[in-house]
């Protein structure tokens, strides 16, 4: 063995030896294996699948574009409101969105609301029924990547004229016109009518970044209409959750265009940072402006968040989340605990083993590294126990009443982790106990067999 | 049995014994302040809504023209109230656990400077207090002048309202609350009568809303209040009446949508308004039942593992005289001295993990007594896990002092 080549063979041939010996530990102690495989199973199953929700939940929800979607906001509150969050509002007022629409410097720009609206197919007899929609402009779709199945968006042309089209969703275009292609066909919303532009495919970017008012992770709407001829429909349905402030309660409940509330979304496309630094700056302008003809009473407060920064900071991961994310965390360490305790146990028990194989010249890294072998081999085979039961965490998950139940799914690049998580994790565990075995002095072994 | 020899017996396996001490210190803390999370949500789900709920529906309509309204809610009124079983339909907002239909800030100056407080409005038509089986504590119920048409807005400027009787202690405290006003804006409110309880429409344990903060405003039904009804029937017909309504309904008031998420009995309505802290419990218990099990399999395995490592001396023990009881008695021992240190550092664990979730999920406080209750469970769990071992340990036979290892 005097080459590097043999070296590593050795090295190898001995890895192979380790996991042999290994093997033979274990099968030898079966209750003490299945106890330590069992609880690491238990742990890795437990933050396997929190791990999941909080990635499915946590991901990009517009992978490739997210980087150039911006989240504008301004400040519109009186200086003093009593109690008032100093963040600007997350919305905007029908004032401050139809102006910043109208500044037009952004390449795409879209503006855009929800609520629920009557509709029926234009025929006589059919059944009336109350259908989700966004209300929003023409960029809407070109912006957010919405991919379409039959026809297309409306244009900007549409959005001025008050056109009444509609652009459906795949399901509601199956329950209304049975999936075929729908477009040109009519249907009477809110007792208007409206003619079908363009049905799109499935869409739910999760997180639904684009109006987190409702919950970040629920259904898509049913239907989009165009933002200024939804303004038109003559009843009332409410204009999306609206936030007033002022004396008067009562305000902007049947009004949306009132100076005091907040309620319509506003997202940008801004291409470059130079785009970017532009339109911060046109927002601090138009913020000033609307100082000095006595609309803003506070000084020029403007954001403009990227996507993933919006997503950051309204926290849309919800707290049960977290919470049941330490609680799984917290069972993983209790059952590594748990394993170290056992570990200690079992290599100690070897002692008289350990004690000729130092007397017949293993050193004290060959017994460190058979004893954390065989830590290791004990982590896999729990990760491998530990992945039915992240799937079967997951499915828990998924029958519970929460918004994001749907997003509990798993992942394969979380078999990886689970298996990852399992090996190194035991590793951790396996490092004190290999130790203390590794300090067992040959001699006094030897005597006592 | 005498502790001492247990003490220098586990000196020897320190590291084993602090582990072990360690888990349960872990469980012990994860226990408390789960078992605390169970308890709070268990309480929560018992609020009271001071209804007669398990004789109570709610219908909810949509999508009709407001124009229509005061046709609709006769139509639907005599309608429903046709149905057999049916004892009363009144139209009004909301009921508790059914949508939030109004909050608004009150104050008890006009001029809006003594602050109290959102609490929401109940707005129901002429008999609805009844009907919901509201208890009177003081004053008297809203009589038929009390029923004001509104004519602008949602309100009238003055009405004769009802007010809970831990309202009406939170606006004035101390003082008798009949005759008294308060306002919302440019709308008055005088109290006429105090109810026992009648429980916000969708409690929120964060919010600054208490679970009781309501006034029940008497109206006349109008476009301001249309499309919401509350139905009453005996509670064995309950659930036929309600399905006969939805069917009803589409004969009844075709011009409008049901909406079916929240038309339903009230029993079925609190159902929902609690299946997460439902899914929450069962969560939690899962987690304690797992903890638990693999606390009592780490004590299982390592008493396991020091019966068989001290065989001979237990051989050696019952040959110089020890009986049976003593050895099972020396294993019990250790095993309460363990879950005694695990307990001890537990309670602090317990109390570091209580703050924490008290400053990032405005947890309340840790009651103390959790304490003892969460360290009985442990020690009977460690007695309960080390009898199996300690039994198989009392069997060993005197005889093998006498062979070798």
């Amino acid at each position: 063995m005097g080459t590097g080549t043999d070296f590593i063979n050795t090295r190898v041939d001995m890895f192979g030896y380790y996991l042999d010996l290994a093997w033979r530990s274990l099968r030898h102690h079966q209750v003490l294996a299945a106890l330590m495989v069992l609880a690491i199973a238990l742990g890795i199953g437990a933050s396997v699948t929190m791990l999941a929700v909080l990635h499915n939940l946590s991901g990009n929800p517009l992978p490739g574009r997210s980087g150039v979607l911006f989240h504008p906001q301004v400040d519109p509150r009186p200086a003093k409101l009593s109690g008032a969050d100093v963040e600007p509002p997350d919305d905007l007022t029908y004032i401050d969105a139809v102006n910043l629409y109208q500044l037009g410097i952004a390449p795409r720009r879209a503006v855009m609301s929800s609520n629920w609206l009557p509709v029926r197919a234009d025929a006589p007899d059919s059944p009336l029924a109350m259908y989700t929609d966004r209300a929003t402009t023409a960029d809407f779709f070109a912006m957010f990547g919405v991919p379409f199945l039959y026809g297309a968006a409306w244009s900007a042309q549409d959005d001025a004229s008050h056109a009444q089209v509609v652009v459906l969703s795949r399901a509601m275009n199956q329950k209304l016109f049975g999936g075929g292609n729908s477009v040109g066909r009519t249907l009477v919303i809110a007792t208007k009518t409206f003619r079908v532009a363009g049905v799109i495919d499935d869409w739910n970017p999760q997180p639904r970044f684009y109006d987190v008012n409702g919950g970040a992770f629920g259904k898509p709407e049913q239907m989009y209409l165009p933002f200024f001829a939804w303004l038109d429909l003559p009843q009332d349905y409410g204009y999306g959750p609206m936030n007033c402030w002022g004396n008067d309660p009562n305000a902007g409940t049947h009004d949306p265009r009132v100076q005091q509330c907040t309620w319509a979304q506003f997202w940008v496309q801004l291409d470059t940072p130079a785009q970017a630094a532009d339109y911060r700056a046109a927002l601090v302008q138009y913020s000033a402006q609307q100082h000095q003809l006595g609309r803003f009473q506070r000084d020029p407060d403007v954001r403009l968040r990227g996507l993933l920064d919006w997503l950051d900071y309204k926290r849309v991961i919800p707290v049960t989340v977290r919470m049941q994310t330490w609680i799984a965390f917290g069972v993983l360490l209790i059952c590594l605990v748990n394993t170290v305790g056992l570990m200690v146990a079992k290599f100690l028990r070897k002692s008289g083993e350990i004690g000729v194989r130092r007397a017949l010249g293993a050193s004290r890294r060959d017994v460190f590294a058979q004893c954390l072998i065989e830590a290791g081999v004990v982590g896999l085979a729990g990760g491998l126990l530990g992945l039915p039961l992240a799937w079967l965490g997951l499915w828990m998950v998924r029958q519970q009443p929460v918004s994001f139940a749907a997003s509990a799914h798993f992942d394969p690049s979380m078999l990886g982790v689970a298996l990852l998580l399992a090996v190194l994790s035991s590793l951790l565990a396996g490092v004190w106990p290999a130790w203390r075995a590794s300090r067992v002095a040959p001699a006094l072994q030897v005597k006592s067999l | 049995m005498q502790i001492k020899p247990v003490l220098v017996a586990l000196k020897k396996h320190r590291l084993a014994t602090l582990l072990i001490a360690l888990e349960i210190a872990l469980a012990c803390a994860v226990l408390c302040n789960a078992v605390f999370m169970i308890a709070s949500r268990l309480s929560a789900m018992q609020l009271v809504s001071g209804v007669d709920e398990s004789s109570l529906g709610f219908i909810q309509l949509g999508g009709f023209d407001p124009k229509s309204a005061h046709d609709l809610n006769a139509r639907v009124v005599a309608g429903l109230g046709a149905i057999p079983g049916v004892q009363a339909v009144r139209v009004i907002n909301s009921v508790p656990f059914g949508p939030a239909a109004g909050a608004f800030g009150v104050t008890l100056d006009q001029a809006g400077k003594q602050f109290r407080g959102v609490p929401e409005l109940y707005l129901g038509a002429p008999g609805t207090p009844e009907a919901l089986g509201l208890k009177l504590v003081a004053g008297r119920m809203p009589g038929a002048e009390d029923y004001q048409t509104v004519l602008e807005g949602y309100l009238p400027a003055n009405s004769n309202v009802l007010v809970t009787r831990v309202f009406a202690e939170h606006l004035w405290p101390g003082e008798d609350a009949l005759g008294k006003t308060f306002w919302t804006g440019r709308n008055q409110f005088r109290v006429i009568g105090v109810v026992a309880q009648l429980s916000v429409q969708q409690y929120d344990e964060e919010g600054e809303r208490g679970a009781q903060w309501t006034v029940f405003v008497p109206v006349q039904p109008g476009p301001q209040l249309a499309g919401t009804y509350l139905v009453r029937a005996d509670p064995r017909e309950l659930d036929r009446v309600m399905v006969d309504a939805r069917t009803a309904l589409a004969k009844i008031a075709p011009d409008a949508v049901v909406d079916h998420q929240q038309s339903d009995t009230l029993p079925a309505l609190r159902t929902r308004f609690f299946q997460a802290d439902r899914a929450l419990t069962g969560m939690l218990v899962g987690v304690i039942v797992s903890l638990l099990g693999v606390t009592a399999l780490g004590i299982v395995g390592l008493a396991s593992f020091w019966v068989a490592q001290r065989r001979k001396q237990i051989g050696i023990r019952r040959a110089i005289g020890a009986t049976r009881g003593d050895i099972l008695r020396y294993f019990q021992t250790e095993n309460f001295l363990i879950v005694t240190f695990g307990i001890a550092l537990g309670m602090l664990l317990a109390f570091v993990l209580n703050a924490l979730l008290m400053k990032f999920y405005e947890l309340p406080h840790l009651p103390l007594y959790y304490l003892p209750l969460g360290a009985i469970a442990l020690w009977v769990l460690g007695q309960l896990a080390v009898l199996g071992p300690a039994l198989r340990a009392a069997r060993v036979p005197p005889v093998v002092a006498t062979r070798t290892a």
